[in-house]
């Protein structure tokens, strides 16, 4: 097979990734170093106006981004630990185990938007059913006009939506982990505390990692959630990047701005990513 | 009896005559229009039955269902009936109808027709849009459209979207209570004030908040003050031009509510609006729980299902309290916004006192066919047929569809207790609200309608919820709007957004 016929065989996969992938990101930068909005339609060049702004005088910008870090933080923090919990619980012969497997996995089935909806429902203060409840007890939390408890909103939905698949993932890991190292470890007389420790944790570094960064590249386009629950409100303060760059693009009409905050964001993310893979591979897996 | 009297008498006869013969023909083919079947016109049913579109389609944008949505679908299915003309409806939440329209206009396409949107629209899209050909502009259905709608409808005397459906922000408030003589005596004793529906923004926030948080209507739930859009991005924006109006728009300076005309400085932050802000802040305590996250559905369903005792912005509210079912129909009742006893004179820097009412004439649904659309004169026969007599007269008594009265011959009471079972004292009340503010107060206020409109609107939005939200105060929010507009200003030009801006003032100022 000489290189031509290689080439032949490239091919079809190259023009699907340059046409789904590098097509949209190199016109996507183009779009950034122009005005394109509904007055000024086009690709006109104006250097790089949009990232002096967006850097000097686009403070909306950066409150946005740090809210994010925290949300998809804290989010993927919890759906860890919880999935983890429930990953262990269904790994082990208890009764009704695949009944368990199929409940836990529903949340994530279903639709984000539609169920942000219910969600909505139910927190809604004079109206929903959780301040219903609440108020036998005497208390009714403003769950969405808050600042900061509309944070705590955000961060149930999403914590509800997407544990399922931080589960399904560490569950599946937990089922292709060899058996000898647990059957050493009952040999030496450990219990289950020591066995998770020291034979379960570290043996799950690798998927955990994996389960991590994919939920944080998830959590880091937190969008839906904050766009039915509060609109980025009450104020600015559950207002998160790609929702402020959707309000941009989409609402204002600023294509050439949204994409300078887009392809920043974009940047932003790989770097900060890395970083914290790194980060987790030094601290989880020990050579 | 002179001539003219015989012959008016005469026509209006064969009209009466008319109406009765067309209304068993085409009322029995179209339940929609059962109460007052087919109403003689250039675009009714019997007009429109003679053309024949056989073989040809139009495609139309336009908003889900059942807002807008419905009654484009329900009309474009009696036109495919009509005319053999086959009609593509394609729905879109009301976010993405702007640009649903404007990517193909701008990349020089027509897949749509027809489009719907925002009368607020027009200046980005009147460019690709034809304008509406005399044929229709000078036939009676269209003298019939009130001259404050054929301005929004307009841009600088050009009309370029087809009158559909007609807005306006008024108060409601639940009659029963204002009126009742118990609650007068009690309101008088606890406070010292007299109970009525108030005509200013402090009288709204003063029964509003004694009315809040308890159970006056005796339905075993709590009530509160009053229902309003506060809910960021949501619209929220038209509701505060709405407080605003009466504070900012004075009647003895000309030359423009948002911005100066002549040297374009926003004027958002002045007192007049900082006034009404601080009013608004106010109004967090009265709303029920909740209420600062109320979109406009939420403010409907609220007001709508008797859990306030005031709401104002949109006819939808009031309609859908109205409805049979509601269970506050004839109990509830319209009038003007609230006005104010001081307004901002922003020639003197310094209050004018005495008392200030200022409509609010908001935007709402408008509807354009496409400049490049291939089936211009379908499309336009098509928005002719969607607003005449019959269809409209049937399309306003029903609340989700969002079309509401746009035309002189609607502010005729005796349609909404004839047809809708109104009591005739709300229906009465309803209809000199809605022509006071048409045709009457000269002290309107407009949408906002220039380049970067979502960009102004965007920037009130979240400046004013940062006030709402008790993150800034009133003038530290509208300072940073203030701030922001500028900028718009300095990227979209001000001489640009000045002319626009200007077509505005024109109507503000009712200069013809």
């Amino acid at each position: 097979m000489n290189f031509r016929h290689k080439f032949a065989f490239l091919l079809p996969g190259l023009v699907v990734l340059i046409g789904i992938l590098i097509f949209p990101i190199g016109f996507m930068i183009r779009l950034s170093l122009s005005s394109w909005d509904t007055f000024y339609p086009g690709l006109d060049f104006i250097g790089i106006d949009n990232y002096i702004r967006l850097f000097t005088d686009d403070s909306r910008f950066w409150e946005s981004f740090f809210r994010l870090s925290f949300l998809s933080i804290t989010t993927v923090s919890l759906q860890y630990i919880i999935g983890f919990s429930l990953a262990l619980m269904v790994w082990r012969d208890i009764i009704f185990k695949r009944f368990f497997r199929v409940l836990f996995l529903i949340p994530m089935m279903t639709t984000p938007v539609i169920m942000t909806v219910i969600w909505r429902t139910f927190f809604h203060e004079s109206l929903g059913p959780v301040n219903d409840v609440l108020s036998i007890f005497g208390v009714a939390p403003p769950w969405l006009t808050n600042e900061h408890l509309a944070k705590v909103t955000i961060i149930i939905v999403e914590v509800w939506q997407w544990t399922p698949f931080m589960f399904l993932l560490l569950l599946a890991g937990l089922l292709s982990l060899p058996k000898e190292p647990f059957l050493a470890a009952s040999v030496d007389g450990a219990g289950p505390i020591r066995k998770f420790i020291y034979v379960t944790f570290p043996l799950m570094a690798p998927i955990s990692i994996g389960a991590i960064i994919i939920r944080l590249i998830e959590a880091s386009k937190i969008m839906d959630t904050v766009y039915v629950l509060t609109s980025g409100g009450p104020g600015t303060s559950t207002e998160t990047s790609s929702y402020y760059i959707f309000v941009k693009g989409l609402r204002e009409f600023q294509f050439g701005y949204s994409a300078a905050l887009s392809f920043t964001y974009l940047i932003i993310m790989i770097i900060s990513l890395t970083i914290i893979s790194k980060f987790l591979v030094k601290l989880l897996i020990k050579k | 009896m002179t001539l003219k009297s015989y012959t008016g008498g005469l026509l209006a006869a064969m009209l009466i005559f008319a109406q009765g013969a067309y209304a068993d023909k085409w009322s029995d083919q179209f339940p929609h229009i059962k109460n007052t079947g087919d109403i003689p016109g250039a675009c009714s049913y019997e007009a429109t039955s003679k053309k024949d579109y056989s073989g040809r389609t139009l495609t139309i944008s336009t908003h889900a269902v059942p807002v807008m949505g419905e009654p484009t679908a329900l009309h474009a299915e009696q036109f495919s009936k009509l005319t053999g003309a086959t009609v593509d409806v394609v729905h879109s939440p009301a976010g993405d109808l702007y640009s649903k329209a404007m990517v193909p206009f701008q990349a020089g396409q027509a897949p749509y027709d027809i489009v719907f949107g925002f009368s607020n629209f027009i200046r980005d899209w009147m460019q690709y849009l034809a304008p509406v050909p005399d044929k229709y502009v000078n036939m009676p259905q269209m003298q019939d459209v009130t001259k404050a709608h054929q301005g929004v409808a307009s841009w600088d005397g050009q009309m370029y979207q087809f009158p559909v459906d007609g807005d306006r922000h008024y108060l409601k408030y639940r009659k029963d209570v204002i009126d009742n003589p118990e609650y007068q005596k009690k309101y008088k004793a606890d406070t010292g004030r007299t109970l009525k529906v108030p005509t200013t923004w402090k009288e709204y926030g003063e029964i509003a908040a004694y009315f809040n948080g308890w159970d006056w209507d005796n339905d075993g739930e709590l009530e509160y003050g009053s229902a309003e859009v506060m809910k960021k991005d949501d619209l929220m924006y038209a509701a505060f031009f709405s407080r605003s109006a009466s504070y900012s728009k004075n009647p003895r300076t000309p030359g423009g509510f948002y911005f100066d005309l002549e040297t374009m400085e926003p004027l958002i932050n002045n007192p007049g609006f900082v006034e009404a802000l601080g009013d608004w802040v106010e109004a967090t305590k009265y709303v029920p729980p909740g209420g600062i996250n109320f979109g406009l559905g939420d403010e409907i369903n609220s007001f709508g299902g008797g859990q306030t005792l005031f709401s104002f912005s949109w006819d939808d509210a009031f309609v859908a309290a109205m409805e049979d079912g509601s269970p506050i129909k004839n109990k509830v009742g319209a009038a003007p916004l609230p006005g104010a006893e001081k307004v901002w004179n922003r020639e003197d820097g310094s209050w004018d006192i005495g008392h200030n009412q200022a409509p609010y004439i908001v935007w709402g649904w408008a509807v354009g066919v496409a400049g490049k659309s291939k089936n211009q004169e379908m499309a336009f026969d098509y928005l002719c047929f969607f607003a005449n007599g019959a269809n409209h007269r049937a399309d306003i008594a029903i609340g989700r569809f969002g079309v509401n009265p746009f035309k002189k011959s609607d502010f005729d009471p005796q349609i909404y207790i004839d047809h809708q079972g109104w009591d005739p004292l709300i229906a009465k009340s309803y209809a000199a609200t809605i022509v006071g503010m048409e045709e009457f107060n000269t002290n309107r206020v407009f949408p906002l309608r220039v380049p970067g409109i979502f960009q102004f609107t965007s920037a009130v939005a979240v400046g004013t919820s940062k006030a709402l939200a008790g993150q800034l105060s009133s003038q530290e929010a509208l300072d940073e709007v203030a701030a922001e507009w500028n900028k718009i200003l300095d990227r979209v030009g001000r001489d640009v957004v000045k002319e626009a801006y200007a077509v505005g003032v024109k109507l503000e100022d009712n200069i013809n």
